[in-house]
Order: structure tokens, then C-alpha cells, then sequence
């Protein structure tokens, strides 16, 4: 009887099992690791916006502080995002013509909202509230990046879960002093209370903050 | 046979539960599209923070409230000092009256109150933007910007003026 296998047999099988474990792995990569990138989360990408607005001029070059136009950070879930009345604040009397402003006149003008495109986002069963962080000490540099320093907005960080949990572990290190919240280019120094001290301050550390429920209600 | 068939079906239909897509949810989120951006408020209708509110009483967390406000939303036009030569000022904003204008040392608290609620001539009002306990904050704080530039060695206690 003649063998049941021929001597290719054995390069047929190898070649089988590396491509059967090269498709879990990349079926793995796709399916996990992929949709979590960097890249499909867009980080780092600039929007496309009714009005090409930088928190560089306004916040670094102006020196305005983040609730001026983010006004209900402090005391609501949502941060907001300035209406057209919060621009003419100033600009009903400066830069009057310029024509980069010209959708902020028309929706005054026309009585229609202007609309933000969405930069930072999670998904809807993600449960979050600014409030809280602002509170307990959380600066907005942790989630949003220099956001100071940029010309045009853009996504810093991608808040994947593990993001979250990151810091919702051990927040310490994290923490930071009430008058250094709304600074995008804070660092840790000498003077700074420890991790330790900082936890007692605003009272944290009493829950487990990596309850399920926390963030998905 | 049927035992197995149902079998089959029962779990089909729970594979198929999952393929609901909860990251687009109806749920309240005024920031996530268009259909959902807050509008202007109409004509005739009363905001919560337009309704009458006491002055609360005057303590030192209200002050620091009122400070940490005031650099927020007044510093930009009317300096952290108050006389009225912010950063917006500078880059061509028309500059208001110092804050220590004789006028504005005798007004009263809910003259302040007003002026920053409902804005006044090129100021816009701040009713959407401060809550009502804030604003007095602020206008507490103002008051103690404009005894602070105007204080006198005797306006001070013995302590104080003992002090170097
Ligand atoms: C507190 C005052 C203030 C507010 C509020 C404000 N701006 Fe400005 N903005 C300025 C000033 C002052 C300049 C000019 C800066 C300069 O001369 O260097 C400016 C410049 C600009 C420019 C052109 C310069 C540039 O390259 O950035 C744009 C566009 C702009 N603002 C958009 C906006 C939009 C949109 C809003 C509302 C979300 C807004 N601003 C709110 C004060 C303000
Ligand atoms: C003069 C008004 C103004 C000030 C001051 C300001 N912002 Fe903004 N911010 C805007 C506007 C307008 C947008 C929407 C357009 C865009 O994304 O650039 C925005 C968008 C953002 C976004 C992206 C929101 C999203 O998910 O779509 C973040 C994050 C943010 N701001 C953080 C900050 C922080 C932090 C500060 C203080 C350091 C600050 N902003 C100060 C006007 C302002
Ligand atoms: C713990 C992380 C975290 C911190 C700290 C934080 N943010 Fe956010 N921010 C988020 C997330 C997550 C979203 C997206 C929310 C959503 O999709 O509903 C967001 C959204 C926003 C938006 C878009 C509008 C909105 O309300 O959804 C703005 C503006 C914003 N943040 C500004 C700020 C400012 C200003 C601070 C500092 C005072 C700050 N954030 C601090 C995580 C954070
Ligand atoms: C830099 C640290 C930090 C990051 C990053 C962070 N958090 Fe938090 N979070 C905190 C702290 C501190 C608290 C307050 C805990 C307390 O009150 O004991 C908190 C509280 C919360 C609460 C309120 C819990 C309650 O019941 O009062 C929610 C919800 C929450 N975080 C969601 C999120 C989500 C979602 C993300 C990711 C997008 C996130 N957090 C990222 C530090 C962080
Ligand atoms: C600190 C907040 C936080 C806590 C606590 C938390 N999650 Fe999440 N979870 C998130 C965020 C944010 C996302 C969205 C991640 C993303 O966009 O990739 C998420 C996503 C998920 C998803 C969807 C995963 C996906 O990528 O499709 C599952 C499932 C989940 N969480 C389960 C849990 C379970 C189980 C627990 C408790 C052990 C838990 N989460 C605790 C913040 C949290
Ligand atoms: C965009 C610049 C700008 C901002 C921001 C601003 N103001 Fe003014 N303010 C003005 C100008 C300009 C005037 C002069 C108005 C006039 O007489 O036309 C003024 C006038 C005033 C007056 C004097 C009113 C009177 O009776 O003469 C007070 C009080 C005042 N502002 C308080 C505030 C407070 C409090 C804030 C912060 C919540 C604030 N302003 C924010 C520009 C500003």
C-alpha cells in the first residue's frame, strides 16, 4: 500500500497550522486591539468646525480661563460648549469684520445655533460627569491634553476603559491643588502636597471607585 | 429533534439580544448632535436663575468663591485689579470705568447684582453663565476689591496696624 501522506504532507501541515494561528492572532488584533488604537480614535486629529476657534490665542495668548466658555464644568455633568452669545461677549466689539467669524454673526444674526462638531466623545453607556472631577481635584489636562497649547482642537487621549481605571485605582499622584485645575501646563513639584495628602484633602479613597456601576448605570 | 431545533432557536435569539447598539443611546445628552444643541431660550420664558435671590451672608469662603469667579469671568475686561484695563481691553476692546469710580463705591450691592446679571450698555449679561449665589460672590468680592484701594491706616484694627 502506498503511504498515506506524501513527503509534502509535512510542509502542507506546517504551513496550515502557522496560518491558522496567524489568522486568531490577527483576528484577535482586529477585533480588540484595532478598534482601541490611537488611530481609529482619531487622536491627535484636528475637526472640522463652523469657525476655526484656538484655545491658544484665547486661553494661553488672552489668558481666559476655561469657565468662561465651559461655564456649568463645575456644576453639571456636561462641561458645555459656549453659544454664539458667549463669543459676542467680546466679539460684538472686536474683530468685527473678520471674515473667519462670520458664522458666529450669522447665527446671531439668524437666530440658529452654532453647531460644534464633537471632539473628545464616549460612548452613550458610559456613564460620566465633570462635576465630580472638577471637584476632587482632577485636573481637565488629565482627559483633554495641553488643550492650552493648541491651535486647533484636537483629542489628546484615547478614554478607552482602561484610561478610566487607570486612574480611578489610585487617583493620589493624579490629584492636584483647587488653583491648579484649569491649568493645562501643571506639574507635579517640591511645594506640591504629597499623593497622600492631596487623597485626605479632598477626601477620596473611601469607595471603591472600580465598581462596574460607577461608570455604567 | 425538536428539543434541538428550539435549542438552536433560543440561542439565536440571544446571540441576536447582543446586537443592540448601546454606544447610540436616547438618552439626555444636549451636546451630541446637532437636533440636540440647546437652542436660545424663547422670548417670555423664566430661566431658574432669573427668579428673585437673596444676598446670602457674608463670609470669608464667599469671598474666595467671588475671587476665583471674578478672575474667571470679569478679569478679562476689568483686570484683576478692577481698573478696567484687561487683557481683552488691550487687544481693542473699549475699556469700562474702573471699578473704584466714585459712582461705583457708593452703588449698591444689588446695582452690582443687576449690572452683571443683565450686562449694561456694551457689557453682556452673565444670567446664563453664573449662578445666582456666585453673582453675589462676585459682587461681595468687588466690594472688597474697592475697600482694598481705598483703605486707610485707620480703617485698620491696632493688630493690623501693628503689623509691618
Ligand atoms: C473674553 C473675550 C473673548 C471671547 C469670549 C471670545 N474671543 Fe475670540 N478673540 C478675542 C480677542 C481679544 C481676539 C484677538 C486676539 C489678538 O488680537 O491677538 C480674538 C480672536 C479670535 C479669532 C481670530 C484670531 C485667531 O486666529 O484665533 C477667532 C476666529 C475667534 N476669536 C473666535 C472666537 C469664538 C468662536 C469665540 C466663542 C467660542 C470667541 N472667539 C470668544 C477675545 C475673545
Ligand atoms: C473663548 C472660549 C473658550 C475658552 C476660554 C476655552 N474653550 Fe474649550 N472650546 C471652546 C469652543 C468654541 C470649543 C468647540 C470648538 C473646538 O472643538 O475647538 C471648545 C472645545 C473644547 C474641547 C473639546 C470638546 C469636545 O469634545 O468636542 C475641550 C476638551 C476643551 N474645549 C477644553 C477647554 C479647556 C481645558 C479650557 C481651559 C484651559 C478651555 N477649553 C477654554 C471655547 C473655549
Ligand atoms: C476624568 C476625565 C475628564 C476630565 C478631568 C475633564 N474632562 Fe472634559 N470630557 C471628558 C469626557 C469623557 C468627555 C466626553 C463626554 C461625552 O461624550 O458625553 C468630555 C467632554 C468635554 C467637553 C465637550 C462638551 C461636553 O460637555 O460633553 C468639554 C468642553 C470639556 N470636556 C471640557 C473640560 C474642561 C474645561 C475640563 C476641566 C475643568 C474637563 N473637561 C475635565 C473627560 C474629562
Ligand atoms: C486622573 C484621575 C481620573 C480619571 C482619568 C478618571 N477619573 Fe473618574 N473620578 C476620579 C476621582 C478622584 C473621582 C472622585 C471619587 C470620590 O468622590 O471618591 C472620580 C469619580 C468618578 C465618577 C463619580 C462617582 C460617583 O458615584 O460619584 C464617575 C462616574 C467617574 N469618575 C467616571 C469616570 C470615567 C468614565 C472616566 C474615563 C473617561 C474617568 N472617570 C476618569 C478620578 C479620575
Ligand atoms: C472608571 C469608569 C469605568 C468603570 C469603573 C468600568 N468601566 Fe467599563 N467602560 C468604561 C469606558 C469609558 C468604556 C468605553 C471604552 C471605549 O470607548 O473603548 C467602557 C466599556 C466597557 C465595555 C464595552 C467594551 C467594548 O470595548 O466594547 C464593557 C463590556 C465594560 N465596560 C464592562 C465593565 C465591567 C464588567 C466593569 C466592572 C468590572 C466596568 N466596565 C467598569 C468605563 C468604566
Ligand atoms: C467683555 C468685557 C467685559 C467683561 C467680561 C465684563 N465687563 Fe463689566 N463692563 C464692561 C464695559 C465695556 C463696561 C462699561 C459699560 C457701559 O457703560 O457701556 C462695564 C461696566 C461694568 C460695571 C459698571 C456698571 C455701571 O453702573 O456703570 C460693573 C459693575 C461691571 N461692569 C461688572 C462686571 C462684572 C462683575 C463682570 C464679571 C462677571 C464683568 N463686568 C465682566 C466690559 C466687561
Amino acid at each position: 500500500m502506498a503511504a498515506v501522506f506524501s513527503p509534502r504532507a509535512n510542509v502542507i501541515a506546517t504551513v496550515c497550522m502557522i496560518g491558522v494561528a496567524g489568522f486568531i492572532a490577527g483576528g484577535c488584533i482586529w477585533w480588540f486591539a484595532w478598534p482601541r488604537s490611537d488611530y481609529v480614535r482619531r487622536v491627535g486629529w484636528t475637526i472640522q468646525q463652523p469657525v476655526p476657534f484656538s484655545h491658544q490665542h484665547h486661553v494661553s495668548g488672552l489668558g481666559i480661563d476655561c469657565r468662561f466658555c465651559h461655564s456649568s464644568v463645575e456644576h453639571s455633568a456636561q462641561a458645555s460648549l459656549p453659544p454664539t452669545f458667549t463669543c459676542m461677549t467680546c466679539h460684538s466689539q472686536i474683530w468685527t469684520n473678520a471674515d473667519m467669524l462670520s458664522a458666529v454673526r450669522n447665527s446671531l444674526t439668524s437666530n440658529t445655533p452654532l453647531v460644534w462638531a464633537r471632539v473628545t466623545d464616549v460612548p452613550d453607556y458610559v456613564y460620566f460627569n465633570h462635576s465630580i472631577h472638577v471637584a476632587k481635584g482632577v485636573g481637565c489636562e488629565s482627559c483633554h491634553g495641553n488643550v492650552a497649547a493648541m491651535p486647533l482642537t484636537y483629542k489628546a487621549k484615547t478614554l478607552t476603559m482602561r484610561f478610566c481605571l487607570d486612574c480611578h485605582r489610585d487617583p493620589g499622584l493624579q490629584l492636584r491643588p483647587v488653583a491648579s485645575i484649569y491649568d493645562t501646563d501643571w506639574h507635579r513639584n517640591r511645594t506640591t502636597p504629597s499623593a497622600a495628602e492631596l487623597m485626605r484633602q479632598y477626601h477620596v479613597g473611601a469607595r471603591n471607585l472600580t465598581e462596574c456601576s460607577i461608570c455604567h448605570r | 429533534m425538536n428539543v434541538s431545533a428550539a435549542g438552536l432557536l433560543l440561542a439565536v435569539l440571544l446571540l441576536a439580544g447582543g446586537c443592540d447598539d448601546m454606544t447610540q443611546q436616547k438618552k439626555e445628552n444636549p451636546y451630541a448632535s446637532s437636533e440636540t444643541a440647546p437652542a436660545t431660550v424663547p422670548d417670555s420664558v423664566v430661566e431658574f436663575q432669573d427668579s428673585d435671590h437673596p444676598p446670602p451672608a457674608l463670609t470669608l469662603t464667599l469671598l474666595q468663591r467671588g475671587q476665583s469667579e471674578f478672575h474667571a469671568f470679569c478679569s478679562p475686561c476689568h483686570a484683576e485689579t478692577g481698573n478696567g484695563h484687561g487683557m481683552v481691553v488691550q487687544r481693542g476692546f473699549p475699556a469700562p470705568e474702573p471699578l473704584t469710580d466714585p459712582d461705583l463705591m457708593t452703588a449698591s450691592p444689588r446695582h452690582l447684582y443687576d449690572v452683571l446679571t443683565d450686562g449694561k450698555g456694551i457689557m453682556y449679561g452673565f444670567a446664563q453663565r453664573i449662578s445666582p449665589e456666585d453673582r453675589w460672590a462676585i459682587v461681595a468680592y468687588m466690594r472688597a476689591l474697592q475697600l482694598s484701594q481705598h483703605a486707610t491706616l485707620a480703617s485698620l484694627t491696632p493688630e493690623q496696624q501693628a503689623m509691618p
